[in-house]
């Protein structure tokens, strides 16, 4: 007891005399974020109720370079714009033995505005709490009669990017109560599990430690409002559940397979700690 | 992974041995968070242990800033400078620190460099896959925290 509050004084010291040394940044940056000169993002607001330990929610986009910061500011320098453009073709093209398309059904993808700020929800016909994707799924197998697409596939995320582009700017608002409620628990407590070798939980990274450095990485609260993000790392767009993925194997731990339903519970969980801020996807992240 | 095979081998076939090869991780004895003897009785070299400072299995600087390794890119801020680090510790508790932070530190997010037991979902190295079963490797070896803990107690300050 004696040796933790002794501990307690050297950190607390020795965190600012870190940051004289090396002269890091350990905030978020103030910029504000306007898409294309009329997309107003909320990129911080007041953290949900039934978050304990964050007072304020921040977009990953806030601890990004001003440099890839720069990339989400117009549709014309995002890069993940041209597989919106490729999803909109997709859109309505018919497919699969009943020969329909997603606009057989839907008509145009603006039809979808707001649908990505509320999912993963609970679905009654499936009994269970499903994400965008599973139902993008459900759509193909059960009304187009086509094949499946792979969970995090291309065609998949490039569906995803073009159904969050229509909701840009909307609140993500997903519900945690009623029959969602147990998923939205078991998610919970994915997220403060200390997985792996280095025995580490998503709250050790992205509560306990956002704004500082590990290592080359500016920690942003893992908040997943702006997926599918375009990355310059791999210079492809990102599914939600493959960034889940390499977390966890950072951890030196046996990851979770994206659509499994641990990955399912967890992205309804880490959603729901984003009620607030601005469906961004598809954004551009490092 | 040679020496650990070796200290397992001691294991089975008796203590006197291990006694001479090492402590192999699972026979650590902590108390108030710190390591009395030596992993390996074998003097640990500053050198070595400035090099896992940076990479490896340690990166300890993926979490602490030391000012002496400045030339290194990318410090990072998730635990307290190590500094003059050897002015607050013994070398006992340092030891003890870097074997299982852990048992100093409750809750601590560093992870445990010595430690091959009780893993939530343990994978195989970076994979992603699941550890293949059987002798799980430490972090580092009981040689290489000697090491560390040898480059820690250089950084003196007083
Ligand atoms: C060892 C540290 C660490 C752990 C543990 C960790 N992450 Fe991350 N995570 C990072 C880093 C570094 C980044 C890239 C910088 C950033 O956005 O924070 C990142 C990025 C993310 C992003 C992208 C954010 C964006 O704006 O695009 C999400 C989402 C995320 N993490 C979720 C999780 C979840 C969920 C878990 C647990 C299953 C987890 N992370 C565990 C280090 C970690
Ligand atoms: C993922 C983060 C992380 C890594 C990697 C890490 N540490 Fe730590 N370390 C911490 C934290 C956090 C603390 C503060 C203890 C606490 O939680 O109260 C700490 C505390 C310490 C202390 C006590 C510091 C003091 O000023 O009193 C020493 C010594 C130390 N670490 C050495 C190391 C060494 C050596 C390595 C690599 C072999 C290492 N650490 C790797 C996070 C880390």
């Amino acid at each position: 007891m004696r040796r933790k509050d002794r501990m307690r004084n050297q950190v607390a010291l020795g965190l600012a005399i870190s940051a004289l040394a090396f002269g890091a940044s350990a905030e978020p940056d103030d910029d504000r974020l306007v898409v294309n000169g009329e997309i107003e993002m909320v990129t911080e607001t007041a953290a949900p109720e039934h978050m304990e330990g964050v007072k304020t929610i921040y977009s990953g986009w806030r601890f990004r370079s001003d440099e890839t910061q720069a990339f989400q500011i117009d549709d014309f320098d995002n890069p993940s714009m041209i597989w919106v453009e490729t999803a909109q073709e997709v859109w309505e093209t018919p497919e699969g033995a009943a020969d329909k398309s997603c606009s057989s059904c839907h008509e145009g993808v603006e039809s979808m505005a707001g649908i990505k700020a509320v999912y993963p929800k609970w679905s009654d016909a499936a009994g269970k709490v499903v994400t965008l994707e599973q139902q993008v799924n459900n759509c193909r197998e059960e009304r187009m009669e086509a094949e499946a697409w792979k969970y995090d596939g291309g065609d998949m995320t490039n569906m995803i990017a073009l159904l969050a582009s229509v909701s840009r700017g909307m609140p993500v608002n997903v519900a945690i109560d009623g029959p969602a409620q147990s998923t939205w628990e078991q998610g919970k407590d994915i997220y403060y599990t200390r997985f792996g070798q280095l025995e580490m939980s998503c709250a050790n990274c992205h509560e306990d430690n956002y704004g500082n450095m590990i290592r080359a990485d500016h920690l942003s609260q893992g908040q997943i409002n702006g997926f599918p993000t375009y990355r310059l790392k791999n210079t492809k767009l990102n599914a939600v559940h493959a960034r889940f993925k390499g977390c966890v194997r950072d951890t030196r731990a046996e990851t979770f397979k994206p659509g499994s339903p641990e990955f399912v519970a967890l992205e309804l969980y880490v959603a729901s700690r984003g009620n607030g801020l601005s469906v961004e996807g598809p954004s551009v992240r490092n | 992974m040679i020496r650990f095979a070796i200290i397992s081998a001691s294991v089975v076939f008796g203590a006197s041995l291990a006694c001479a090869e090492g402590i192999a991780p699972q026979q650590v004895q902590f108390e108030d968070g710190a390591i009395a003897a030596s992993l390996t009785g074998v003097a640990g070299d500053p050198v070595s242990g400035a090099e896992l400072m940076n990479k490896g299995s340690g990166n300890c600087i993926a979490c602490h800033a030391v000012t002496e390794l400045e030339h290194l890119a990318f410090h990072g801020e998730i635990g307290p400078p190590l500094d003059g680090v050897a002015d607050r510790w013994t070398e006992e508790e340092l030891r003890g620190i870097v074997a299982d932070a852990k048992q100093m530190f409750e809750g601590t997010m560093m992870p445990s460099f010595y430690k091959v037991s009780g893993f939530t979902r343990l994978g195989d190295d970076y994979t992603g896959d699941a550890h293949p079963g059987g002798e799980v490797t430490p972090l580092l070896t009981g040689q290489e925290i000697e090491d560390v803990v040898a480059y820690l107690m250089t950084l003196k300050e007083e």
